[in-house]
């Protein structure tokens, strides 16, 4: 009989040591979300507001920091923590796919019972943390081409802000893509914020259902999909903006 | 009643395993699982063929000794050891899969028994306190807050039976070894080696080839001493700190 041990690592390199670096990544990235759901709904509010929330994305910190200064430093910032989150995970994700004891090649099962597949108490959203992030990720990419770089333009190009937006969600398909993404991004952050604050030590409950941590939670998942979701509704169905 | 079991059957640690069907036709439901398990060996030795090798001990629930997966649950349906479930857990004809534990730490050595080898070196690795020899210190000497031994005592009725293991998605060992930080990480005789200790026992968990926790709670759930979710955020905390403190 074989035990196989792995290398020993130090504590500063364990799996423990990779969920932190994934709880901090996860939090900044989830403070930029709650900014940036903020800026989005002065579109409530007229054009020129968003307009000008836009431009004043662009000067803010002049004249110490150049024109658009912040916002490179919130993008390295911002990229970083993505690279830093993509990476931990992987790299976590196929441990543990060993550690479960999957065995055999293709269609592997860890048991062979059809009982009870989705566990005791899991919920969905913790089983679409890995790809619901990989849905996450692509949807990123397909934003920053539809709405920064305007290289996807349906309804016309423009360089305002706000024309950007209202020609994009004259569509529904656009509505559609952003709808399913928020969706995800909903129940990643269920999960994730959660796991992030029991990651960092902040879970004093004996069951998740009971915590702080959860219901926490629970309330920014909500508020992020929904305050995303307001402005492109309005504009499709209200018709927000003409 | 009568019981259709699909039991693991491997014959040693590098033979290629399957589930057997075996029909029971003459068990009671006041039969504790293991002893559906007794009834099924008797049939198969008079049978001349190879009993279903099983850990068993103490058969009292303190041990953890016994432990198999139920229908895909560790511990099976009740929220108690496999040799304290009982077939009145289970309807007459019910079909039952019986498998080991599931884990790269967890070899299994034949048919439903593993190797927990691995929890014992985690144990090696920091699960202790130094203590002087000589006569016992006055109790007295040692105030512990109400709460503090209320928390450390049910962290410590961890048996070590691995149902954690078996449950986590991940095959993460963090719900044993965060109960065993917080059992003596909360008592004044466990601070000397605190830092140590976690330091310690977290780098012995990985190399036994366990995962990470993504802090879905199905340890805790299926822990037949109810082992709370919030060991793991103590050891997390317990983890910075020593990290924190320079102390790697």
């Amino acid at each position: 009989m074989s035990t196989t041990q792995l290398k020993r690592v130090p504590a500063s390199r364990s799996t423990v040591a990779k969920k932190y670096a994934m709880a901090v990544s996860g939090l900044i990235m989830v403070g930029y979300l709650v900014l940036h759901m903020y800026g989005n709904l002065k579109a409530l509010q007229s054009p020129e507001a968003f307009n000008d929330y836009a431009h004043h994305l662009r000067t803010i910190g002049e004249p110490i920091l150049p024109h658009t200064g912040l916002l490179w430093i919130v993008r390295v910032v911002l990229l970083a923590a993505v690279l830093i989150h993509a990476y931990c995970a992987i790299s976590l994700w196929r441990r543990n796919k060993k550690a479960a004891g999957f065995t055999g090649g293709l269609g592997a099962k860890r048991y062979h019972s059809k009982q009870n597949r989705t566990g005791i108490q899991r919920s969905y959203a913790s089983f679409t943390m890995r790809w619901g992030g990989v849905t996450i990720a692509l949807f990123i990419v397909f934003h920053i081409l539809n709405l920064t770089t305007n290289d996807i333009h349906p309804g016309g190009a423009s360089d305002e802000p706000y024309e950007k937006l209202h020609n994009s969600f004259q569509y529904f398909w656009v509505l559609l893509s952003y709808t399913v993404a928020m969706i995800a991004v909903g129940f990643h952050l269920w999960h994730g914020f959660w796991s992030a604050l029991q990651t960092l030590g902040q879970n004093r409950s004996s069951t998740r259902i009971e915590s702080n941590a959860n219901t926490a939670a629970i309330v920014i998942a909500a508020v992020i999909t929904i305050g995303f979701l307001v402005p492109p509704f309005s504009i499709y169905f209200f018709g927000l903006g003409g | 009643m009568k019981i259709t079991v699909n039991v693991w059957r491997q014959k040693n640690a590098d033979a290629k395993g399957a589930m057997v069907t075996y029909q029971l036709d003459d068990v009671l439901e006041d039969m504790s699982f293991l002893e559906m398990l007794d009834v099924l060996n008797e049939t198969l030795t008079l049978a001349g063929e190879d009993p279903v090798a099983f850990d068993s001990d103490c058969r009292e629930g303190i041990c953890g000794s016994c432990g198999v997966v139920i229908n895909g649950i560790p511990h099976g349906p009740e929220v108690t050891t496999t040799c304290q479930l009982h077939l009145r857990s289970f309807k007459d004809g019910d079909v039952i899969d019986i498998e080991p534990w599931r884990a790269s730490g967890f070899p299994v050595v034949k048919d439903l028994v593993v190797d927990r080898g691995a929890f014992d070196r985690i144990i090696q690795a920091g699960g202790y306190i130094s203590v002087n020899t000589g006569s016992a210190p006055e109790a007295n000497n040692l105030p512990v807050p109400k709460e503090d031994a209320d928390h450390a005592f049910e962290a410590a009725t961890c048996i070590g039976c691995g149902a954690c293991v078996a449950a986590c998605p991940n095959g993460s060992a963090m719900l044993f070894t965060a109960a065993k930080i917080t059992h003596l990480g909360l008592l004044p005789q466990g601070q000397p080696e605190r830092d140590s200790r976690v330091l310690g026992m977290v780098e012995q968990h990985d190399a036994e080839g366990f995962g990470g926790c993504t802090n879905i709670g199905e340890c805790t759930t299926a822990c037949p001493k109810g082992i709370p979710l919030d060991v793991i955020s103590r050891l997390n905390r317990d983890l910075l700190g020593a990290l924190a403190a320079g102390k790697a």
